[in-house]
């Protein structure tokens, strides 16, 4: 389903688009005042996004830095092409180890790749311990934000889950108490898991270790509860060096939900005592992203959010509506590199103001790279027809220009004299929600002229 | 091919030549105040600064807390300042550790930007103690007081511990409503005791 159809069922419930919008230009507002609180935040941004672009460059170089010096502190690493082979290792580590209850914190690549149901299809149960994401996984959904998974959700709806889910009392919405109750029972799974996975938030190649980032302390209390930890990366989230940290910690969360810094930034070099870290790298397509040049910048991406939070589009349409683990501009720019034929409406779902492209903190250029593939979806056959013939004829008639007077000439005319039922015909998409202004009589180039002839009289 | 050889040559096909790494030298700005600055950081996160004038004080200032007073099970890696009732070393599966009401852990080094506090926790028996407390003390000496991420990163060299972190505040949630609520998973308080006078 593409996004416009998608999107249409959100907005059915007006209340709650409007609800939806203000929770995230919330997130949004408080990330501006984080920002302004560094005076070298666009400095910041500026070295956040060479260091990337470096890195990037030569990822391949730095990757096998890691390797050797995550080896040597005792880490275990493995590769994985694409989804399926990234699940088979997991599943592989965690039936090496008899595993089956698992402790799982939030990690985007694991939902890229569909780690949960591949696991429990297999028999291992999968625990998210991220609230948002728990709450997200007792509705048998996906997120729909990668930083606030269930900010589609009202309170309400999470007390009637936690009543049926966890017994809490009926009707109970107080935020506090369902996150008291959630404690409890992710507390329970976590003293009975034998293994955490976690993602990775960045690894470092001079020193072979990873950088995890939660705010609730999920992750730590995952992997210093049990003895194996596996940890999932994309090879994007590499940086050369420690101090790249600096740079990247402090964006991160600012960034992200308006805070100085996220409550737990654990770094992790070798497993625990007695223990084992494997960590699995994941290309999954990405190196042929990077291939392109017009859009391997979006490699750089750390997963903040920070452009979901201001797109107009996002904040009106929710998160499922994108249809992708990524939603937001981000998401409508790596989707379609998966499958342009899939996502082929998701560059669409932008006003192209740029809003995204401002607020990134490792300067992606993203409302170029939704105008970008657009160019590429129109250049192929995926646009459904309608929409193709319609540029088509746009296109014809704005070269031209006796073509354009003549056309505005007769659409003014049209519009005043035809019926209401036929200019709001189910051609007319643009007006299925909206009233088109009133047709003047004379078009503006005619107006110009008048009045430049008045004046030079 | 391997996963491995494959992805890495696809890589090694897809080297474009690019800027080199910038330099980072200089970065961060210093504060006026960095002890006022760190206190302000660390209520914004949600967590409490208790300055002790000389590391003999120390005792005096914990023992003042409700939280070690209240505290039943307590782990001290401070033992000179509060006696802990919990021995680690004779503690098998750090998930006996559950119901253990609070941790007093020594802290490296204190960031003022955020209030954060890096632990490196190598003497720590079981580093699940500063996440399954109920509550959480860290103790920092006030002159490891840095003024940005930069300068702790730099103190911090390459030459990383196996397990270290920053914590900033104890462990919170927005996840039901954008309700901040503290005490996720982790912690529900977090107090740091920046210690002035000798390096205690």
């Amino acid at each position: 389903m593409d996004h416009p159809t998608q999107a249409t069922e959100f907005v059915a419930d007006e209340d709650r688009a409007h609800w939806h919008d203000g929770a995230l230009w919330f997130v949004r507002s408080k990330r501006d005042r984080a920002a302004s609180t560094v005076p070298e935040w666009e400095a910041l941004r500026q070295h956040a996004s060479a260091i990337k672009a470096h890195t990037l460059s030569r990822i391949g170089d730095y990757l096998e830095q890691f390797e050797l010096n995550a080896t040597a502190r005792g880490a275990k690493v493995h590769w994985a092409r694409d989804a399926t082979e990234h699940n088979a290792i997991v599943r592989g580590i965690l039936n090496d180890h008899g595993a089956t209850r698992i402790v799982k914190s939030k990690s985007m690549l694991t939902e890229e790749c569909g780690l949960n149901p591949h696991l429990e299809a297999h028999g291992i149960q999968v625990t998210d311990t991220d609230l948002g994401e728990r709450i997200v996984q007792l509705r048998k959904e996906e997120p729909s934000h990668i930083v606030l998974p269930a900010i589609h959700i009202k309170k309400e709806e999470v007390g009637d889950l936690f009543h049926d889910e966890l017994g809490t009392e009926a009707e109970a919405s107080d935020p506090q108490y369902l996150t008291e109750a959630a404690r409890h029972a992710l507390r329970e799974e976590f003293l009975a898991a034998d293994a955490a996975i976690t993602g990775v938030n960045f690894a470092v190649a001079e020193t072979g270790g990873i950088v995890v980032c939660t705010n609730e302390g999920n992750a730590d209390m995952g992997t210093g509860l049990t003895k194996l930890h596996i940890a999932c990366m994309g090879f994007e989230k590499l940086l050369p060096r420690a101090q790249d940290l600096g740079v990247f910690t402090r964006l991160l969360a600012r960034s992200a939900t308006g805070q100085p810094v996220t409550s737990y930034t654990t770094h992790y070099h070798g497993p625990i005592a007695g223990g084992e870290l494997h960590i699995v790298i994941v290309n999954n397509g990405r190196s042929e992203m990077l291939r392109k040049e017009q859009f391997r910048r979006a490699l750089h991406c750390i997963r903040c959010g920070a452009c979901m939070n201001t797109c107009p589009v996002y904040r009106r349409s929710g998160g499922h509506s994108y249809g992708y683990t990524v939603p937001g501009p981000i998401g409508s720019i790596l989707a379609p590199s998966r499958d342009a034929k899939q996502h082929y409406s998701l560059p669409y779902a932008s006003s192209l103001c740029g809003s995204c492209t401002n607020v990134c903190p490792v300067k992606i250029d993203l409302h170029h790279q939704l105008l970008a593939w657009r160019e590429e979806i129109a250049a192929t056959k995926v646009l459904p027809w309608r929409k193709r013939m319609a540029m088509k004829l746009l296109s014809r008639v704005l070269r031209h220009g006796w073509l354009y007077r003549l056309s505005g000439g007769i659409v003014r005319t049209a519009l005043r004299i035809s019926p209401r039922w036929m200019v709001y015909s189910r051609l007319n998409v643009w007006g299925r929600q909206r009233e088109l202004p009133p047709a003047p009589r004379r078009s503006f180039r005619q107006r110009y002229a008048e009045k430049a002839g008045e004046g030079r009289g | 091919m391997s996963g491995r050889d494959a992805i890495l040559s696809e890589l090694s096909e897809a080297r474009y030549d690019s800027p080199p790494l910038p330099e980072l030298s200089g970065f961060g700005g210093e504060y006026e105040d960095p002890i006022a600055q760190f206190e302000s950081s660390l209520e914004t996160v949600g967590g409490s600064l208790i300055r002790v004038a000389r590391s003999v004080d120390l005792a005096d200032a914990l023992a003042d807390l409700e939280v070690v007073r209240q505290a039943e099970r307590l782990y001290s890696s401070l033992p000179a300042a509060v006696a802990g009732n919990v021995a680690l070393s004779e503690i098998a599966d750090p998930k006996e550790l559950n119901n253990l009401g609070l941790a007093i852990v020594r802290g490296e080094w204190a960031v003022a930007e955020n209030g954060a506090v890096w632990v490196n926790p190598t003497d720590l028996r079981h580093r699940a103690v500063l996440f399954i407390a109920e509550h959480l003390v860290l103790v920092v000496s006030e002159s490891k007081l840095v003024h940005n991420m930069h300068q702790a990163y730099e103190r911090l060299g390459a030459n990383l511990p196996g397990y270290g972190l920053f914590i900033s505040g104890p462990s919170k949630t927005a996840d039901i409503e954008q309700s901040l609520v503290i005490g996720a998973q982790g912690p529900r308080s977090l107090h740091v005791c920046l210690v002035a006078g000798s390096d205690e």
